[in-house]
């Protein structure tokens, strides 16, 4: 599903450079679903771009689903972020003028669907995310979870390969998270390839792997036991 | 290619963006609606000052020279200078046949006469004329008629005379036509009554005789006393007058280097520095119009870069989510376009109530500043596309602004 070798990534910093990735191997493959868990500087968000293809690596190799991803054109880089990924956002990223049906019909928009099938499929998924009565609303008038829902929504309607997630939960509270974290597992179960960033402990969890990074490296990486979220609840 | 023109969704997204900088968007759009606004009000109100001096002129040869005798500068071909030149019948039959371009050569005569009606009298200008006259000097006639044919082949005593003649020697309201009048003791018919031009070149002439009566009257023989020339429309009247005055020199032994012998004036030239002047105004209100509608369009391309900048996150997401950097781009230059071309339309629509509203305060009656004040569909056609092309040309800076920062920067910022 997903191979990186020997990833390297810099950024520039006045005139020194900061080297954030250093040599990171990673394989992920089909149904999985990683946390990984770092502090803040470690190089997970930056790894989290790669993937997403929103950054470039410096060296090192990125195959997502056989495919080389090397010197995208930004327009190719958008084709495959809209047929391969799907994001989801710590601070939900919803576009605010637009109702939540709206929200989750915007990457169908970019896929070149017809109005009424994206509508359809906006509110197929909506309804999957249990939101069918809110697909009317602007984001302003939904709740935290809500709003997230919506996004998760919107990151499926695209039907991706592959869905990223940085800190999901990261601006939830504690019931919350639950509900998305149950939610997304859920999803998981039904196949989905899920990577998630994050730093909290009991999120990375209910994940089924978890890597740790520090410094730019992979110092652990070990199955876990997957933790239920519906337990909390 | 054009295909999302057609696409509710583009026209969701400018509307939304729209809504969301309404204020900002409106004012903006002042600009461009006042730009607009200043090129068809200063054009259409110099096309309306254009049409009046045209209504002027309109009963006037405008390409016409006049060409009169005075005395020789240079003594030639045994004459000592200062002789008296003096033009004939035959002079202007000969500038007829001989001038290439030219339409019409009207001999007249002039002098000045005592007009006596019951106990009224004045000293007025009497014409002798041919009807050819009211083909180069259209005669607005009240009442009556010109001098025709039969006129000058019978020599008859007829006389078209001017509305002042009439106020001075006939009673408020009273038939003129077939009344007598006096002319230096002889007895004339009134036979017209005319209009007296605001433009006349030449001696003001209140009374016109037929030529042949003139002739005899004042015993005036084969002499004419000036000759109006008209050329056709493709010719040079400039042209015409040197050929004619070359030619006029030839035939009563003038040096041809003496300019004094011959006067001239020339109307061609003279109407020529007005319209001038006209197509000078016009230039400048282009000039004022275009340069007001890049200001304009200048704080259009501002505005949207403003918004640009806060929509980073937006944009970044939107890429995130697979919209390729053209799409973005396109986006917002299609928004640039569109609020140009709607305060651009706005701008025609209440430039042309402008035109509207002058035509109703100076473009009524006879006396009208501003005539048919108007802008023609080509330049209202023109604006637009202008407005088009510069509304495009003015979105691309805030479009490439846009796909300028990466989606993952974009997305960051807080």
């Amino acid at each position: 599903m997903l191979q990186i070798k020997k990833l390297h990534k810099s950024y520039p910093i006045g005139n020194s450079s900061l080297h954030v990735l250093k040599g990171i191997d990673l394989s992920v493959e089909q149904g999985e679903m990683v946390a990984i868990m770092g502090s803040s500087g470690s190089g997970k968000s930056t790894l989290l771009n790669i993937i997403g293809m929103l950054d470039e690596a410096d060296s090192g190799e990125y195959i997502l689903d056989g495919l080389l991803i090397k010197n995208l054109t930004e327009k190719k880089a958008a084709v495959y972020r809209n047929k391969f990924l799907g994001f989801i956002f710590q601070s939900f990223n919803l576009i605010n003028y637009k109702n939540a049906l709206e929200n989750v019909a915007l990457p169908l928009y970019y896929q070149g669907l017809k109005r009424k099938e994206r509508q359809e499929l906006a509110m197929f998924h909506l309804e999957k995310v249990g939101l069918t009565n809110w697909a009317h609303h602007l984001p302003k008038e939904l709740s935290g979870g809500q709003k997230q829902r919506v996004a998760i929504a919107r990151a499926l309607a695209a039907n991706p390969k592959l869905l990223l997630a940085d800190e999901p939960t990261g601006a939830l509270d504690t019931t919350t998270s639950n509900e998305i974290m149950e939610f997304i597992q859920q999803l998981n179960d039904e196949g989905k390839t899920i990577l998630m960033v994050t730093h909290e402990e009991d999120i990375a969890n209910m994940c089924k792997r978890i890597v740790h990074l520090r410094d730019g490296v992979i110092i652990e990486d070990k199955k876990i036991k997957q933790v239920r979220a519906g337990h909390y609840v | 290619m054009f295909r999302f023109l057609f696409d509710r969704d583009t026209w969701q997204e400018v509307f939304d963006s729209f809504n969301k900088n309404k204020l900002r968007s409106i004012l903006t759009m002042v600009g461009v609606w006042w730009g607009i606004l200043l090129l068809i009000g200063l054009l259409g109100s110099a096309r309306g000052l254009e049409n009046s001096f045209n209504r002027l002129f309109g009963d006037f040869a405008t390409n016409s020279v006049f060409i009169w005798a005075q005395n020789t500068s240079i003594p030639f071909k045994g004459f000592q200078e200062g002789k008296r030149v003096r033009l004939s019948l035959t002079d202007a039959k000969k500038v007829e046949e001989n001038v290439e371009g030219v339409e019409f050569v009207v001999p007249r005569n002039q002098n000045q006469a005592t007009v006596v009606r019951n106990f009224l009298s004045g000293s007025f200008a009497v014409g002798g004329d041919y009807p050819l006259l009211d083909k180069v000097e259209k005669k607005k006639l009240i009442h009556g008629r010109f001098i025709n044919q039969n006129d000058i082949d019978d020599r008859k005593k007829v006389v078209v005379i001017s509305e002042d003649i009439y106020k001075q020697l006939f009673k408020k309201d009273e038939e003129a036509i077939d009344q007598y009048i006096q002319i230096n003791s002889i007895n004339f018919k009134v036979i017209g009554l005319f209009e007296v031009s605001n433009i006349t070149m030449g001696p003001r002439i209140d009374l016109h005789i037929p030529f042949t009566t003139f002739q005899q009257v004042y015993n005036a023989g084969d002499q004419i006393g000036w000759m109006m020339i008209t050329g056709k429309l493709e010719y040079d009247i400039v042209q015409i007058e040197e050929d004619a005055k070359l030619l006029l020199k030839n035939l009563n032994s003038i040096h041809p280097d003496d300019n004094r012998a011959l006067g001239s004036a020339n109307a061609g030239q003279e109407i020529g520095r007005v319209t001038g002047f006209l197509t000078g105004m016009q230039f400048l209100t282009w000039f004022v119009g275009v340069a007001t509608l890049f200001a304009g369009v200048f704080a259009i391309g501002n505005i949207l870069l403003i918004t640009v900048r806060e929509r980073t996150k937006e944009i970044g997401l939107r890429r995130a989510l697979g919209a390729t950097p053209f799409e973005i781009k396109r986006q917002i230059v299609v928004e640039a376009v569109f609020l140009t071309l709607v305060a651009g339309l706005l701008g025609i629509i209440s430039g042309g109530w402008i035109l509207i509203g002058l035509d109703a305060a100076f473009g009524q009656g006879d006396e009208a500043v501003i005539v048919n004040a108007s802008v023609s569909i080509a330049v209202v056609f023109i604006a637009l596309t202008l407005l088009i092309i510069l509304g495009t040309l003015i979105g691309l800076i805030p479009a490439f602004k846009a796909t300028s920062v990466k989606p993952i920067e974009a997305l960051r910022e807080e």
